[in-house]
Formats: structure tokens, sequence, C-alpha cells
């Protein structure tokens, strides 16, 4: 039996699901191996029986909890698919506003229209079993984790950071070159150190590794002259959660 | 006998993000025909604030995934014409390029995956892989080719990474612009087999004249830039775009609605073609002309034909923008600095769907006001005119096929609904007993 894959969306702007169709090479021989049977993106088909779960984005309302959860009790295995949804992402910006306050920025006097909290990531509701990082989710992982889950062997992201791949694809090193600000050495790898192989910084979308030194981070930032106010929009592109952390250390110093 | 028909289509599928269409029809009178857009809001608008100009494209490129260029491209925009940034030649030729890319991606996928399966009557595009073999593995080379180009250019088509205000943090090989040129070269046979499948295809008869509004250039088919044009007002400065959208807040929808002259228009491929035909590329028309497709189209379900006639425009520009780009040579380039710290400005540009805006204010480099547009939202008001219109011809008709039918009028947009909520099922709210079919 091929294990029945579905794919389930919250908040988010549906790029990793798109990074998933995007695989047009492999799409057709990953088919002989898995059947999709929920994919709201690409097909009408909505099955209530699934083993493998693809959640993307993040939890901002009441709403979806429900949802969630009755998600979580029917696959075998749950993966936390990109950022928004491994670690709220892009979607946690707003987190330092209260929701009330957001809703009156968007919508005005009809705020209370809308219904809305800060945005989590889906760890916080229900145990995942494996994430894909990034923003999007790196496309070779998925095929990895996909084959892996399929056989039932487990699936394994090795902790190293962005700056080791990034070191190994030979590229010049735009923190110490440029003084372009990077969160590559704190950031987990995996994507192959994509973005200084274009010239653009690690944003750290994969997420700070877990024993990563923050602090120690935002010093050397500091003297590549970063100002406090950049090391916090840094940190909180896609990080907000550990930034609310290095601010609670440095007040307890 | 006409009697009740309540309708509700919980998220409809195949298309991207969440939405619902409720019809309620009773003795023959519609009550209620609507479209909701249900996905949760993500507060862009929340996000910039206070944001350096070098992030507001990263951030905003996350609105939608699909036209992640495009968000991308209209916030570059914005910005450097907040920030008085002059981009190169060699930019601009560059950006024109993975925008066609990305049109070019959006319409396969809407075409093949999304809109295909209805009219060749499959559930998706899984089962034509058994079935249309051929039509699956075309659809698969023209997406990937149209990745690749993205790929190409911006380092990742889905959220690129070396677009930034002032310019590529990385330009592409010559070796990589040939490789890239004979595909497309080779895409035009695929473009042709694309017009000539649908030409075969049973297309709803039906028509609704509305307002069509786009960018519209002299010189070019616009996507990049332009002025504004409606075809019942005509050329407006971009500066107006409040007047030509007018967006209100509807209750239930966590996207905007807007609506210009008339009580709604359209904007995309439909409004672009109609708008713009005669700045289409020789070979577009061509296409066109395979598909027997008027000029101008009143039937939102050719919106379709005209994202074929768009993907043509595509892979012939495409090309002609490669030969510049060869001719003068590729050189990497520092980004250009801006001029000033303070200003407003605004980013209009032609996404797969219609057009985008981003509106920025900046004081001293950061974000103190910003105001994104989508094109869903700007449709949403149109679909329920046509559906309020297209209801009452198939009243008699079973109620599955009135809702499939109404999805695959909400499907033609190709409503992008991840970022208009920041959309769709079809909810019917009751035939009466006696019209159960
Ligand atoms: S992680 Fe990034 S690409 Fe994936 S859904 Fe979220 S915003 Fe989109
Ligand atoms: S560019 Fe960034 S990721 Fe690469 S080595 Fe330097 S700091 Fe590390
Ligand atoms: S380099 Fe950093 S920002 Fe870029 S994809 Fe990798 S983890 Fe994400």
């Amino acid at each position: 039996m091929k294990p029945k894959v579905a794919f389930f969306s919250f908040s988010s702007c549906e790029g990793c699901q798109l990074q998933a169709l995007n695989l047009e090479d492999q799409l057709l021989s990953l088919l002989d191996i898995i059947e999709i049977v929920n994919f709201r993106e690409a097909i009408d088909d909505k099955l209530e029986n699934y083993d493998i779960a693809f959640v993307e984005g993040s939890i901002s309302r009441y709403s979806d909890i429900p949802e969630l959860i009755k998600i979580r009790n029917t696959a075998k295995v749950l993966v936390a698919f990109g950022s928004c949804s491994s670690q709220a992402g892009i979607n946690a910006i707003r987190n330092r506003l209260r929701p009330e306050e957001a809703n009156a920025m968007v919508y005005g006097d009809r705020a209370a229209w809308v219904e809305t909290g800060h945005a989590k990531g889906i760890d916080e509701f229900v145990k995942v079993d494996y994430y894909l990082n990034g923003c999007p989710m790196d496309r070779r992982e998925f095929i990895r984790l996909v084959k892996a889950a399929a056989s039932g062997i487990p699936f394994i992201i090795p902790k190293l950071p962005v700056c080791t791949e990034c070191k190994l694809r030979g590229n010049v090193c735009i923190l110490e070159d440029r003084n372009t600000l990077c969160l590559g050495a704190v950031t987990l790898g995996g994507c192959n150190a994509i973005c200084p192989a274009y010239g653009h910084p690690c944003v750290g979308c994969r997420g700070i590794l877990p024993d990563a030194n923050i602090e120690g981070m935002a010093e050397l930032l500091r003297h590549h002259g970063a100002s406090d106010l950049e090391i916090e929009h840094l940190y909180a592109m896609y990080n907000y959660g550990r930034i609310s952390l290095l601010t609670a250390r440095a007040a307890s110093r | 006998m006409h009697g009740a028909v309540q309708l509700n289509i919980h998220h409809v599928t195949r298309v991207e993000g969440h939405g619902n269409i409720t019809v309620n029809v009773r003795d023959g009178e519609i009550e209620e025909c609507r479209l909701e857009i249900v996905e949760s809001p993500r507060f862009f608008e929340v996000m910039l604030q206070g944001r350096s100009y070098r992030d507001a494209a990263h951030i905003t490129s996350r609105i939608c995934g699909i036209c992640s260029v495009g968000h991308t491209t209209a916030s570059i925009r914005a910005t450097e014409s907040a920030l008085g940034i002059e981009p190169t030649e060699q930019t601009l030729l560059l950006r024109k390029l993975i925008l066609h890319g990305e049109t070019l991606q959006s319409h396969i996928l809407h075409i093949y995956f999304l809109a295909a399966p209805d009219f060749l009557g499959a559930p998706s595009v899984i089962p034509l892989a058994r079935t249309h073999t051929d039509v699956v593995l075309r659809a698969l080379r023209l997406k990937k080719l149209a990745n690749d180009l993205c790929d190409l250019i911006g380092g990742r088509s889905v959220h690129p990474v070396a677009m930034m205000p002032g310019g590529f943090t990385s330009v592409p090989t010559i070796a990589g612009l040939q490789e890239v040129r004979a595909r497309l070269e080779a895409a035009m046979a695929d473009m042709v087999a694309t017009a000539e499948l649908f030409a075969t295809l049973d297309i709803p008869k039906f028509e609704r004249e509305t307002e069509y509004i786009s960018l519209k250039r002299p010189d070019e088919y616009a996507f990049y830039d332009g002025e504004l044009y409606s075809s019942d007002t005509g050329i407006h400065p971009v500066s107006h775009y409040r007047r030509l959208t007018n967006e209100q807040v509807v209750q239930r929808s966590t996207a905007k609605h807007a609506h210009a002259n008339r009580d709604s228009f359209a904007v995309g491929a439909l409004a672009r073609y109609n708008n713009n035909f005669d700045r289409l590329n020789p070979f577009a028309k061509e296409i066109a002309d395979e598909m027997s497709l008027p000029v101008p189209c009143f039937n939102p379900f050719m919106t379709t034909a005209a994202q074929v006639v768009e993907c043509a425009h595509a892979v012939a520009d495409g090309i002609a923008l490669i030969d510049e780009l060869i001719g003068r040579g590729v050189q990497p380039e520092p980004l250009v600095q801006s001029a000033r710290l303070d200003g407003q400005g605004i980013g209009a540009v032609e996404v797969p769907r219609g057009i985008l805006y981003h509106d920025y204010q900046y004081a001293d480099g950061r974000i103190t006001r910003a105001n994104c547009i989508i094109p869903t939202g700007q449709n949403v008001a149109n679909i329920e005119a046509d559906m309020r219109f297209l209801v009452p011809q198939i009243l008699d008709k079973p109620e599955a096929e009135i809702a499939q039918n109404l999805e695959m009028l909400v499907r033609a947009y190709d409503p992008c609904i991840s970022c208009s909520a920041h959309m769709l099922d079809v909810k019917f709210v009751g035939k009466s007993e006696g019209e159960q079919s």
C-alpha cells in the first residue's frame, strides 16, 4: 500500500506547497511511492484518511486549532511544512503588536469583524514528527523526507549552521567581505547556503540552531557595524520568538 | 418550477487559498450570491512598519508564493520611487525577464493543473497523467522551463533571492541565458500545441461585459510598469490608483473588495488582453487566432485562453529580452544607492492575476505607512456580479452541476486567495424538495 499524503494550509503564502508542485522532474516518480489524497492547490478530492500530513502555515486564530488537532489525530506522521509552520516564521513579525492593535491598523473601524491572534508555530498545539524548515522549504529535503517516511526510515537534518555549507560551496563571505549582516553562523543549514550564493545575506529562515550563541552573534554583528535595531530586525525576520529570549536574558543580567 | 436554491461550497478546491461560495435563491430570485475569502489575515501592513527599505521586498514577497516575483517587483519599484533610486538598463531587462518567467509558470499551473481538469472531466491533473500523458508531460516541461528561468535570474522561483532595490545581488551567466533561450525556442511548439488543445475544449458560452482595468504602455504589452487604463474611462496616472480600486472592507471576508467606475471591474489576463491586444507580439497574436479568441472578449471563462496568449507572449518576448542581454553583455553591477531616505512611492505591476499595487511612505529609510492592493481583491466583486448573472441561466440544472459551474467560474479568474487575505468552498443554502435532482 502506498502511503496516503495530504497537504493542509493555515496562515501562509502557500509557497511551500508551490515548491512541492515545482518538482516537475520528480512529481510523476513520487506518485509511484505515495498517493496524494488532499492537495487543495491542485486536486478536487478531499479524503478524510491519510498517513502523512504536511501542514503549512502558522496558527493565528482559535478557529484553526480544532482543524489542526483533527489532522494530528488522523495522520501517523505530521510534518511542519516550512518556517510559517515550524517556527511561526515571517508571520510572527506582527506578534510585537497585540492582535487588536494589528486589526485596527489594517481594518480600521471594522477591525472587530476580523478574528485573529498572534501567529504561532504548529508545535505549540500538537506534536510534530518532522520539521521541513525554510521559507520556502527546500525541495531536496522534501524528497528525502517523503522517501524516508514512505519506507518508514527516520528523517534527520544535520544540526550544522549555514556557514558550513556556505564555505563548502566556496562563497565569498559577505559578512567578512562586505559587512553585510548575515545570520549564517547561527542558522540551521540544509539550504546549501542559497542566499549567500546569490549575494544576499542569510536572514535565518530555517530557524536559529537550538544551542546557538545568539548573544555572541549579536556581538559579532555589532562589531560589523550593526545597530541594536538592525540586530533586532534581523532576528525578528524569522525568529521573533528568539529575540524575546535575547532581551529577557539581557534584562536578567 | 424555479424554487429555492441554497448552495454552500465550502473550500473551493484547485485555487490558491481558501474560499467559500454562497448562493441563495428563493422563488427564482437571487437573495444572496457571495464569494467569501476565509483565509486568516496576514497583516503585512503591520509587519512592514518601521522596517528598513532593504527588508520590504523580502517581507512582502511572502504575501504570495505564486506571485512572489511580482510582489518583490512591486515592492522594489515602490521603494525605488520613494527613495529616488534609478535602476540600470540591465536591471530593467532582467526584471522584465524574470516577470515573464513568473507569468509563464503561474499561467501554465492554472491552464494545465487547475482549469484543464474541469474541461477534460477529471478531478485533478493526477489521473490525466495516465489518460493524457503527452498533455501532462508538456505541462511539466513548460512549468519547469518557467521555474528554471526564474531560478536563473532570481536564484529561486518561489521567493527570489537576488532581487533588491537598486538592482540584482547576482546576475546570470551568458551560458545560462543561452541554455534557457534554446528551451524557450523549443517551447514555441508547446505553446502552439497548448492553443490547439484549448481550441478543442468546450468552454461555457457566457458573456458579461464589464470594466477592464490594466496597466498600459504605448511601446510594449505592459507588465513591468505603465499608466493605469480603464476600458470605461481611459488613462489615469498611477498616483490615482485609490480611485481605480476604491478599497472597501467587506464583512466575513478577510480580503478587501474594490470597485472603480461601475459596481465592479475586472483585472488580469482577460483585462490586459482586451486593453492591450495591439501590443502583443506577432507569435502571441497567432496563438489568439489559433484559439479564435475575439478582441475584446467578454466571456470570463476565456480568461484561461487569454493566459495561453500571454504565455506565448512571455516565451517570444523572453527570447527577445535574452537576445538583448546577450548582445550588450551581462555584468555584475553594484546596487544603485538611494538618493534620499524620505519619500512616498507606488509600485504598480501586472502580476499573473492583475494589477498589484504597493504604496510605501518612508521616513529615515524606514517604512512609516504601507498599503498593498492585490488583484484577487479587485476581482471579487466582479466574480460575484458574474455569478448573479450566471445563476438564473443555469437554475434548472441539477444542484451539483450549478455548483460545478460556479466553481469553474471562480477558478477561471485564477483567484490567488492566499494573497487576497491575505478564499474558496461553494455554499448552496437549498434547492426546494421538488427541485432535488
Ligand atoms: S514558509 Fe515561507 S514559503 Fe512557506 S508558506 Fe510560509 S511564507 Fe510561504
Ligand atoms: S556569508 Fe554568511 S553564511 Fe556565508 S560564511 Fe559568511 S556569515 Fe556564514
Ligand atoms: S541562507 Fe539563510 S535565509 Fe537563505 S535559505 Fe538558507 S537559512 Fe534561509
